[in-house]
């Protein structure tokens, strides 16, 4: 029954390295060893959810190191802020594949070969099973064999005649519900096809992401292209499918108390072919929205956030301008109250300390409804009176040393150090302007919208959905189809045209429920009255 | 309007279930008066009523009926709940926690009804089963209580119904069977008083309603992570994350795998299996606790506070 699913326990270890191997695999692929490891792998993904993960939010791992700093470095050294990237979990998993496959390679081959042999024979004491029954009924023999074999129709059976006593004895074995086991050797092996395409999906596919203001465009062709760029380890960013994105338009609905209702953006793209065949003018349009990616060219194309841009123009005292706008970045999700820094360059000079030295920084806050009064802060997500609150900074923005900056901040150490002063503080509605000490004028414009893309190529995700069905299939079959067995015997009776029937079931897995299916066959065989066992 | 029926169904089907639960146990408090009965009447076999039993056994067990009928009618007023929220809030009623915990809870009590058609002699649990149903409603309409009204953006999908649903569904359906292995170790073990163990079903029907609920609770379970994998495939970008919530949900699939595997094991069948089981219920309490309420992740929308 259940139990004959186990492998013999590995026997006393034996000296020959063959024997050693061999009773190796056969620890490896025990039913009980597959236990300990599925405990161990649900164990070891615990931590994955309870400390905080590099691979989800960096600053809170940061904030834990500050927290904990005698304590982190260590959980740091074995994995404990990337653990589905740590080698033990690594371990575990590929343990369980091997002990897997080990496991249900053997037992595939077992099922075919029990798909090929005819049902067990028929035990010779039917009284000892769970189910039995035995009574004399009309007919012949040759009439109650038409019977039976009419009722064990859908049943694999075999037929067997056997002389006792001197008198013919027929014996039907007949078992049901391969399916059951069909569906197991198909959970398991989907199981692995879909750990291969989980892993191939993490080996060769990447994600960026990349903010693009409205009316801009965007092209998948570096690394550099992105925001940020996460690479699977096969990826090393120069051949990335060739693909085009412009973003025409971009509304946001909300609701009266703020909470956003819906996101669009209209997009128009161009594909790998459009650009192979240069046809480069023409772009498709599409609609992103939440829920709702463009998929082309095995990329998905995600709108993943949005925010505004206040456009800026500067008149230096020379009569040049210079109009800036870049994206500033949320603080408050459900107000967009947003900052940034949006920089300028003097044009025109050509002394490289002047240059230098000349540079502007507009930083602040911008509040896409404004509450009005003099600390600017917003009231709610949709443009319907925006304010910028701007510290205008002047000098030495530092850009020409070699460290990268933030695109929504001044570098803190050039304003401490006095190479970057303050030279004037306003609230602006657009179309008002300030002017500096020495005639530069600076105007707030207006507001663009800016979307947050995000692109993403996985090449195993077909494969993990096409397996993650066939396992769900394997599950049903195997947990719900039950595997057993039915034997009948006849004799001819005493008295002449009855015959002596004797039934035996046998429920070969771990569910109830048989009893009733056997009484069912009973009833029709011996009749409901006579209940025996 | 139809919100403040909704509300006003959760209360009652809370109250109807409290007033099952007592009458079941009153049911089982009448078995009681058995052998008492027996040692007074003085002399007379065990295996013969003594006549003075008679009613009482028949008050028991009419009290027993009374329970199941009046645990279908909590059932049918917690259903007219989840609807008039449905069409008070025009979308999906599950789109924060106390929806969520009424949802499972509904399911948990159909399953147990259907299994009582199953396997009638698992009745007697009925006070055990119902207990936890009730304090996970109570904490679901007091402290987690959500008025009704949209939910946001990323949850307006076609496969939030399919996938929530699937889960909600699948939990209310493993509450019953963990509870089931927790009783079948309170029976099987000796730390319980013999006036409650006896009380219970037999070791043998415990364990036999866990595993019934569990071959139907893991295939649905493993269909609502495979639905929420497509879904957050288009809503956050990549089908699997290992966000905490998709991380502790992995974690119980593993653990419920593991609880079957043992079903096959020789040695582990029955009480160390019910140990895994109850494991996994664990898991899944802790998911729907702590993950939503204390962790921040992108599942974190159990709309409280
Ligand atoms: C990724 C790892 C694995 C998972 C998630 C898994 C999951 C499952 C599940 C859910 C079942 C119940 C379905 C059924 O009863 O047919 C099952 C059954 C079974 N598994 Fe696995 N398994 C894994 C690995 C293994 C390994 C390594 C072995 C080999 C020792 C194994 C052997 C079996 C056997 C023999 C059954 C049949 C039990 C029965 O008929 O009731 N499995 N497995």
């Amino acid at each position: 029954m259940v139990d004959s699913l186990e492998r013999p326990a590995p026997g006393p270890v034996r000296t020959s390295p063959f024997a050693v191997l061999r009773n190796a695999w056969r620890g490896l692929t025990s039913m009980r060893t597959a236990l300990v490891l599925l405990f161990l792998l649900a164990v070891a993904a615990l931590p994955g959810a309870l400390l905080p993960q590099r691979s989800l939010n960096l600053n809170l791992v940061d904030q834990y190191f500050t927290d904990h700093p005698d304590l982190a470095p260590l959980m740091d050294r074995i994995g404990l802020f990337d653990v589905f990237a740590a080698p033990w979990f690594a371990a575990i998993y590929l343990m369980l594949m091997v002990s897997l496959i080990g496991c249900v390679l053997p037992r595939s081959v077992e099922h075919l070969r029990a798909l090929r042999t005819p049902p067990v024979a028929t035990p010779r004491n039917l009284g000892r099973l769970p189910h039995h029954a035995t009574g004399p009924v009309d007919g012949t023999p040759d009439e109650v064999a038409d019977r039976v074999r009419a009722l064990l129709r859908g049943w694999r059976s075999a037929e067997r005649t056997e002389e006792r006593a001197g008198a013919g004895v027929r014996e039907f074995s007949a078992e049901k519900g391969y399916l059951r086991e069909a569906g197991n050797v198909l959970f398991h092996l989907a199981m692995v096809g879909l750990l291969v395409g989980f892993a191939a999906g993490k080996l060769y596919g990447y994600e960026g992401s990349v903010i693009i203001p409205v009316g801009n465009q965007f092209c998948n062709s570096g690394i550099l292209g992105y925001d940020s760029f996460r690479a699977g380890l096969r990826v090393d960013g120069t051949e990335l499918e060739p693909f085009c994105l412009r973003i025409d338009q971009f509304e946001a609905s909300y609701r009266a108390d703020g909470q956003a209702a819906d996101y669009r953006a209209e997009i128009g793209y161009q594909t790998t072919s459009d650009l192979d065949e240069g046809s480069t003018a023409e772009w498709r349009p599409a609609t992103l929205a939440v829920n709702a990616p463009l998929r082309v060219d095995g990329l998905r194309v995600y709108l993943m956030d949005h925010g505004y841009a206040p456009r800026f123009t500067v008149t230096f005292p020379d009569g040049q301008q210079r109009t800036g706008e870049i994206q500033w970045r949320v603080v408050d999700p459900s107000t967009l109250l947003s900052e940034g820094a949006t920089k300028f360059e003097r044009p025109g000079i050509t002394d490289e300390e002047q240059r230098r030295t000349s540079q502007l920084a507009i930083t602040g806050l911008f509040a896409p409804t404004s509450s009005g009064g003099d600390v600017v802060t917003s009231v709610f997500p949709a443009l319907r009176d925006p304010e910028v609150a701007v510290d205008v900074l002047r000098g030495d923005l530092g850009l020409d040393d070699g460290r990268g900056q933030s695109i929504f901040q001044v570098d803190q150490r050039q304003i401490e150090s006095g190479a970057l002063q303050r030279v004037a503080r306003a609230n602006l509605v657009p179309g008002q302007e300030i002017t500096l000490d020495d005639g530069t004028v600076i105007r707030f414009d207006g507001v663009n919208q800016w979307v947050g893309v995000q692109v993403s190529h996985d090449p195993g995700q077909d494969w993990v959905l096409v397996f993650a069905i066939a396992v769900l299939i394997g599950i049903t079959l195997s947990l719900t189809i039950r595997r057993r067995r039915f034997w009948v015997r006849l004799q001819a009776a005493d008295t002449e045209g009855r015959t002596v029937v004797e039934l035996g079931g046998l429920a070969r897995t771990d569910r109830a429920g048989y009893g009733e299916e056997f009484d069912r066959l009973r009833a029709e065989l011996l009749g409901p009255e006579k209940k025996d066992g | 309007m139809l919100a403040q029926y909704s509300d006003w169904f959760y209360i009652a089907a809370v109250a109807v279930y409290v007033l099952a639960m007592v009458l079941h146990a009153y049911a089982q408090a009448a078995v009681r008066t058995r052998r008492p009965v027996l040692v007074g009447a003085g002399g007379t076999p065990a295996d013969i009523p003594a006549a003075e039993e008679q009613p009482a056994r028949a008050v028991g067990a009419r009290a027993a009926n009374m329970g199941v009928s009046v645990a279908v009618l909590g059932a049918l007023l917690h259903l007219a709940s989840i609807v008039a929220r449905g069409l008070a809030t025009e979308r999906w009623p599950l789109g924060n926690m106390y929806e969520f915990i009424s949802m499972i809870t509904f399911a948990a009590v159909v399953t147990w009804l259907v299994m009582l058609r199953r396997v009638p002699a698992a009745r007697s649990a009925a006070p055990w089963v119902l207990l936890p149903i009730v304090v996970l409603m109570t904490l679901g309409g007091t402290a987690l209580y959500t008025a009704a009204g949209p939910v946001m953006p990323a949850l307006r999908s076609y496969w939030l119904p399919v996938h929530v649903t699937a889960i909600a569904i699948s939990s209310g359906l493993l509450i019953v069977s963990g509870v089931a292995s927790i009783l079948f170790l309170l029976r099987s073990g000796s730390g319980v008083p013999a006036a409650i163990a006896e009380r219970m079903p037999t070791a043998d029907v415990l364990d036999r309603v866990a595993y019934r609920v569990m071959i139907v609770a893991f295939p649905l379970y493993t269909f609502a992570v495979v639905a929420g994998a497509v879904w957050a495939e288009a809503a956050w970008g990549r089908f699997w994350g290992w966000d905490p919530k998709e991380t502790v949900a992995f974690v119980a699939w593993v653990i419920y795998a593991a609880y079957l595997h043992a079903r096959a094991t020789a040695g582990w069948r029955t009480g160390r299996a019910a140990w895994i089981n109850i494991a996994g219920l664990t898991t899944m309490i802790f998911n729907l606790f702590f993950i939503n309420l204390v962790v921040a992740g992108l599942h974190s929308y159990a709309g409280v506070g």
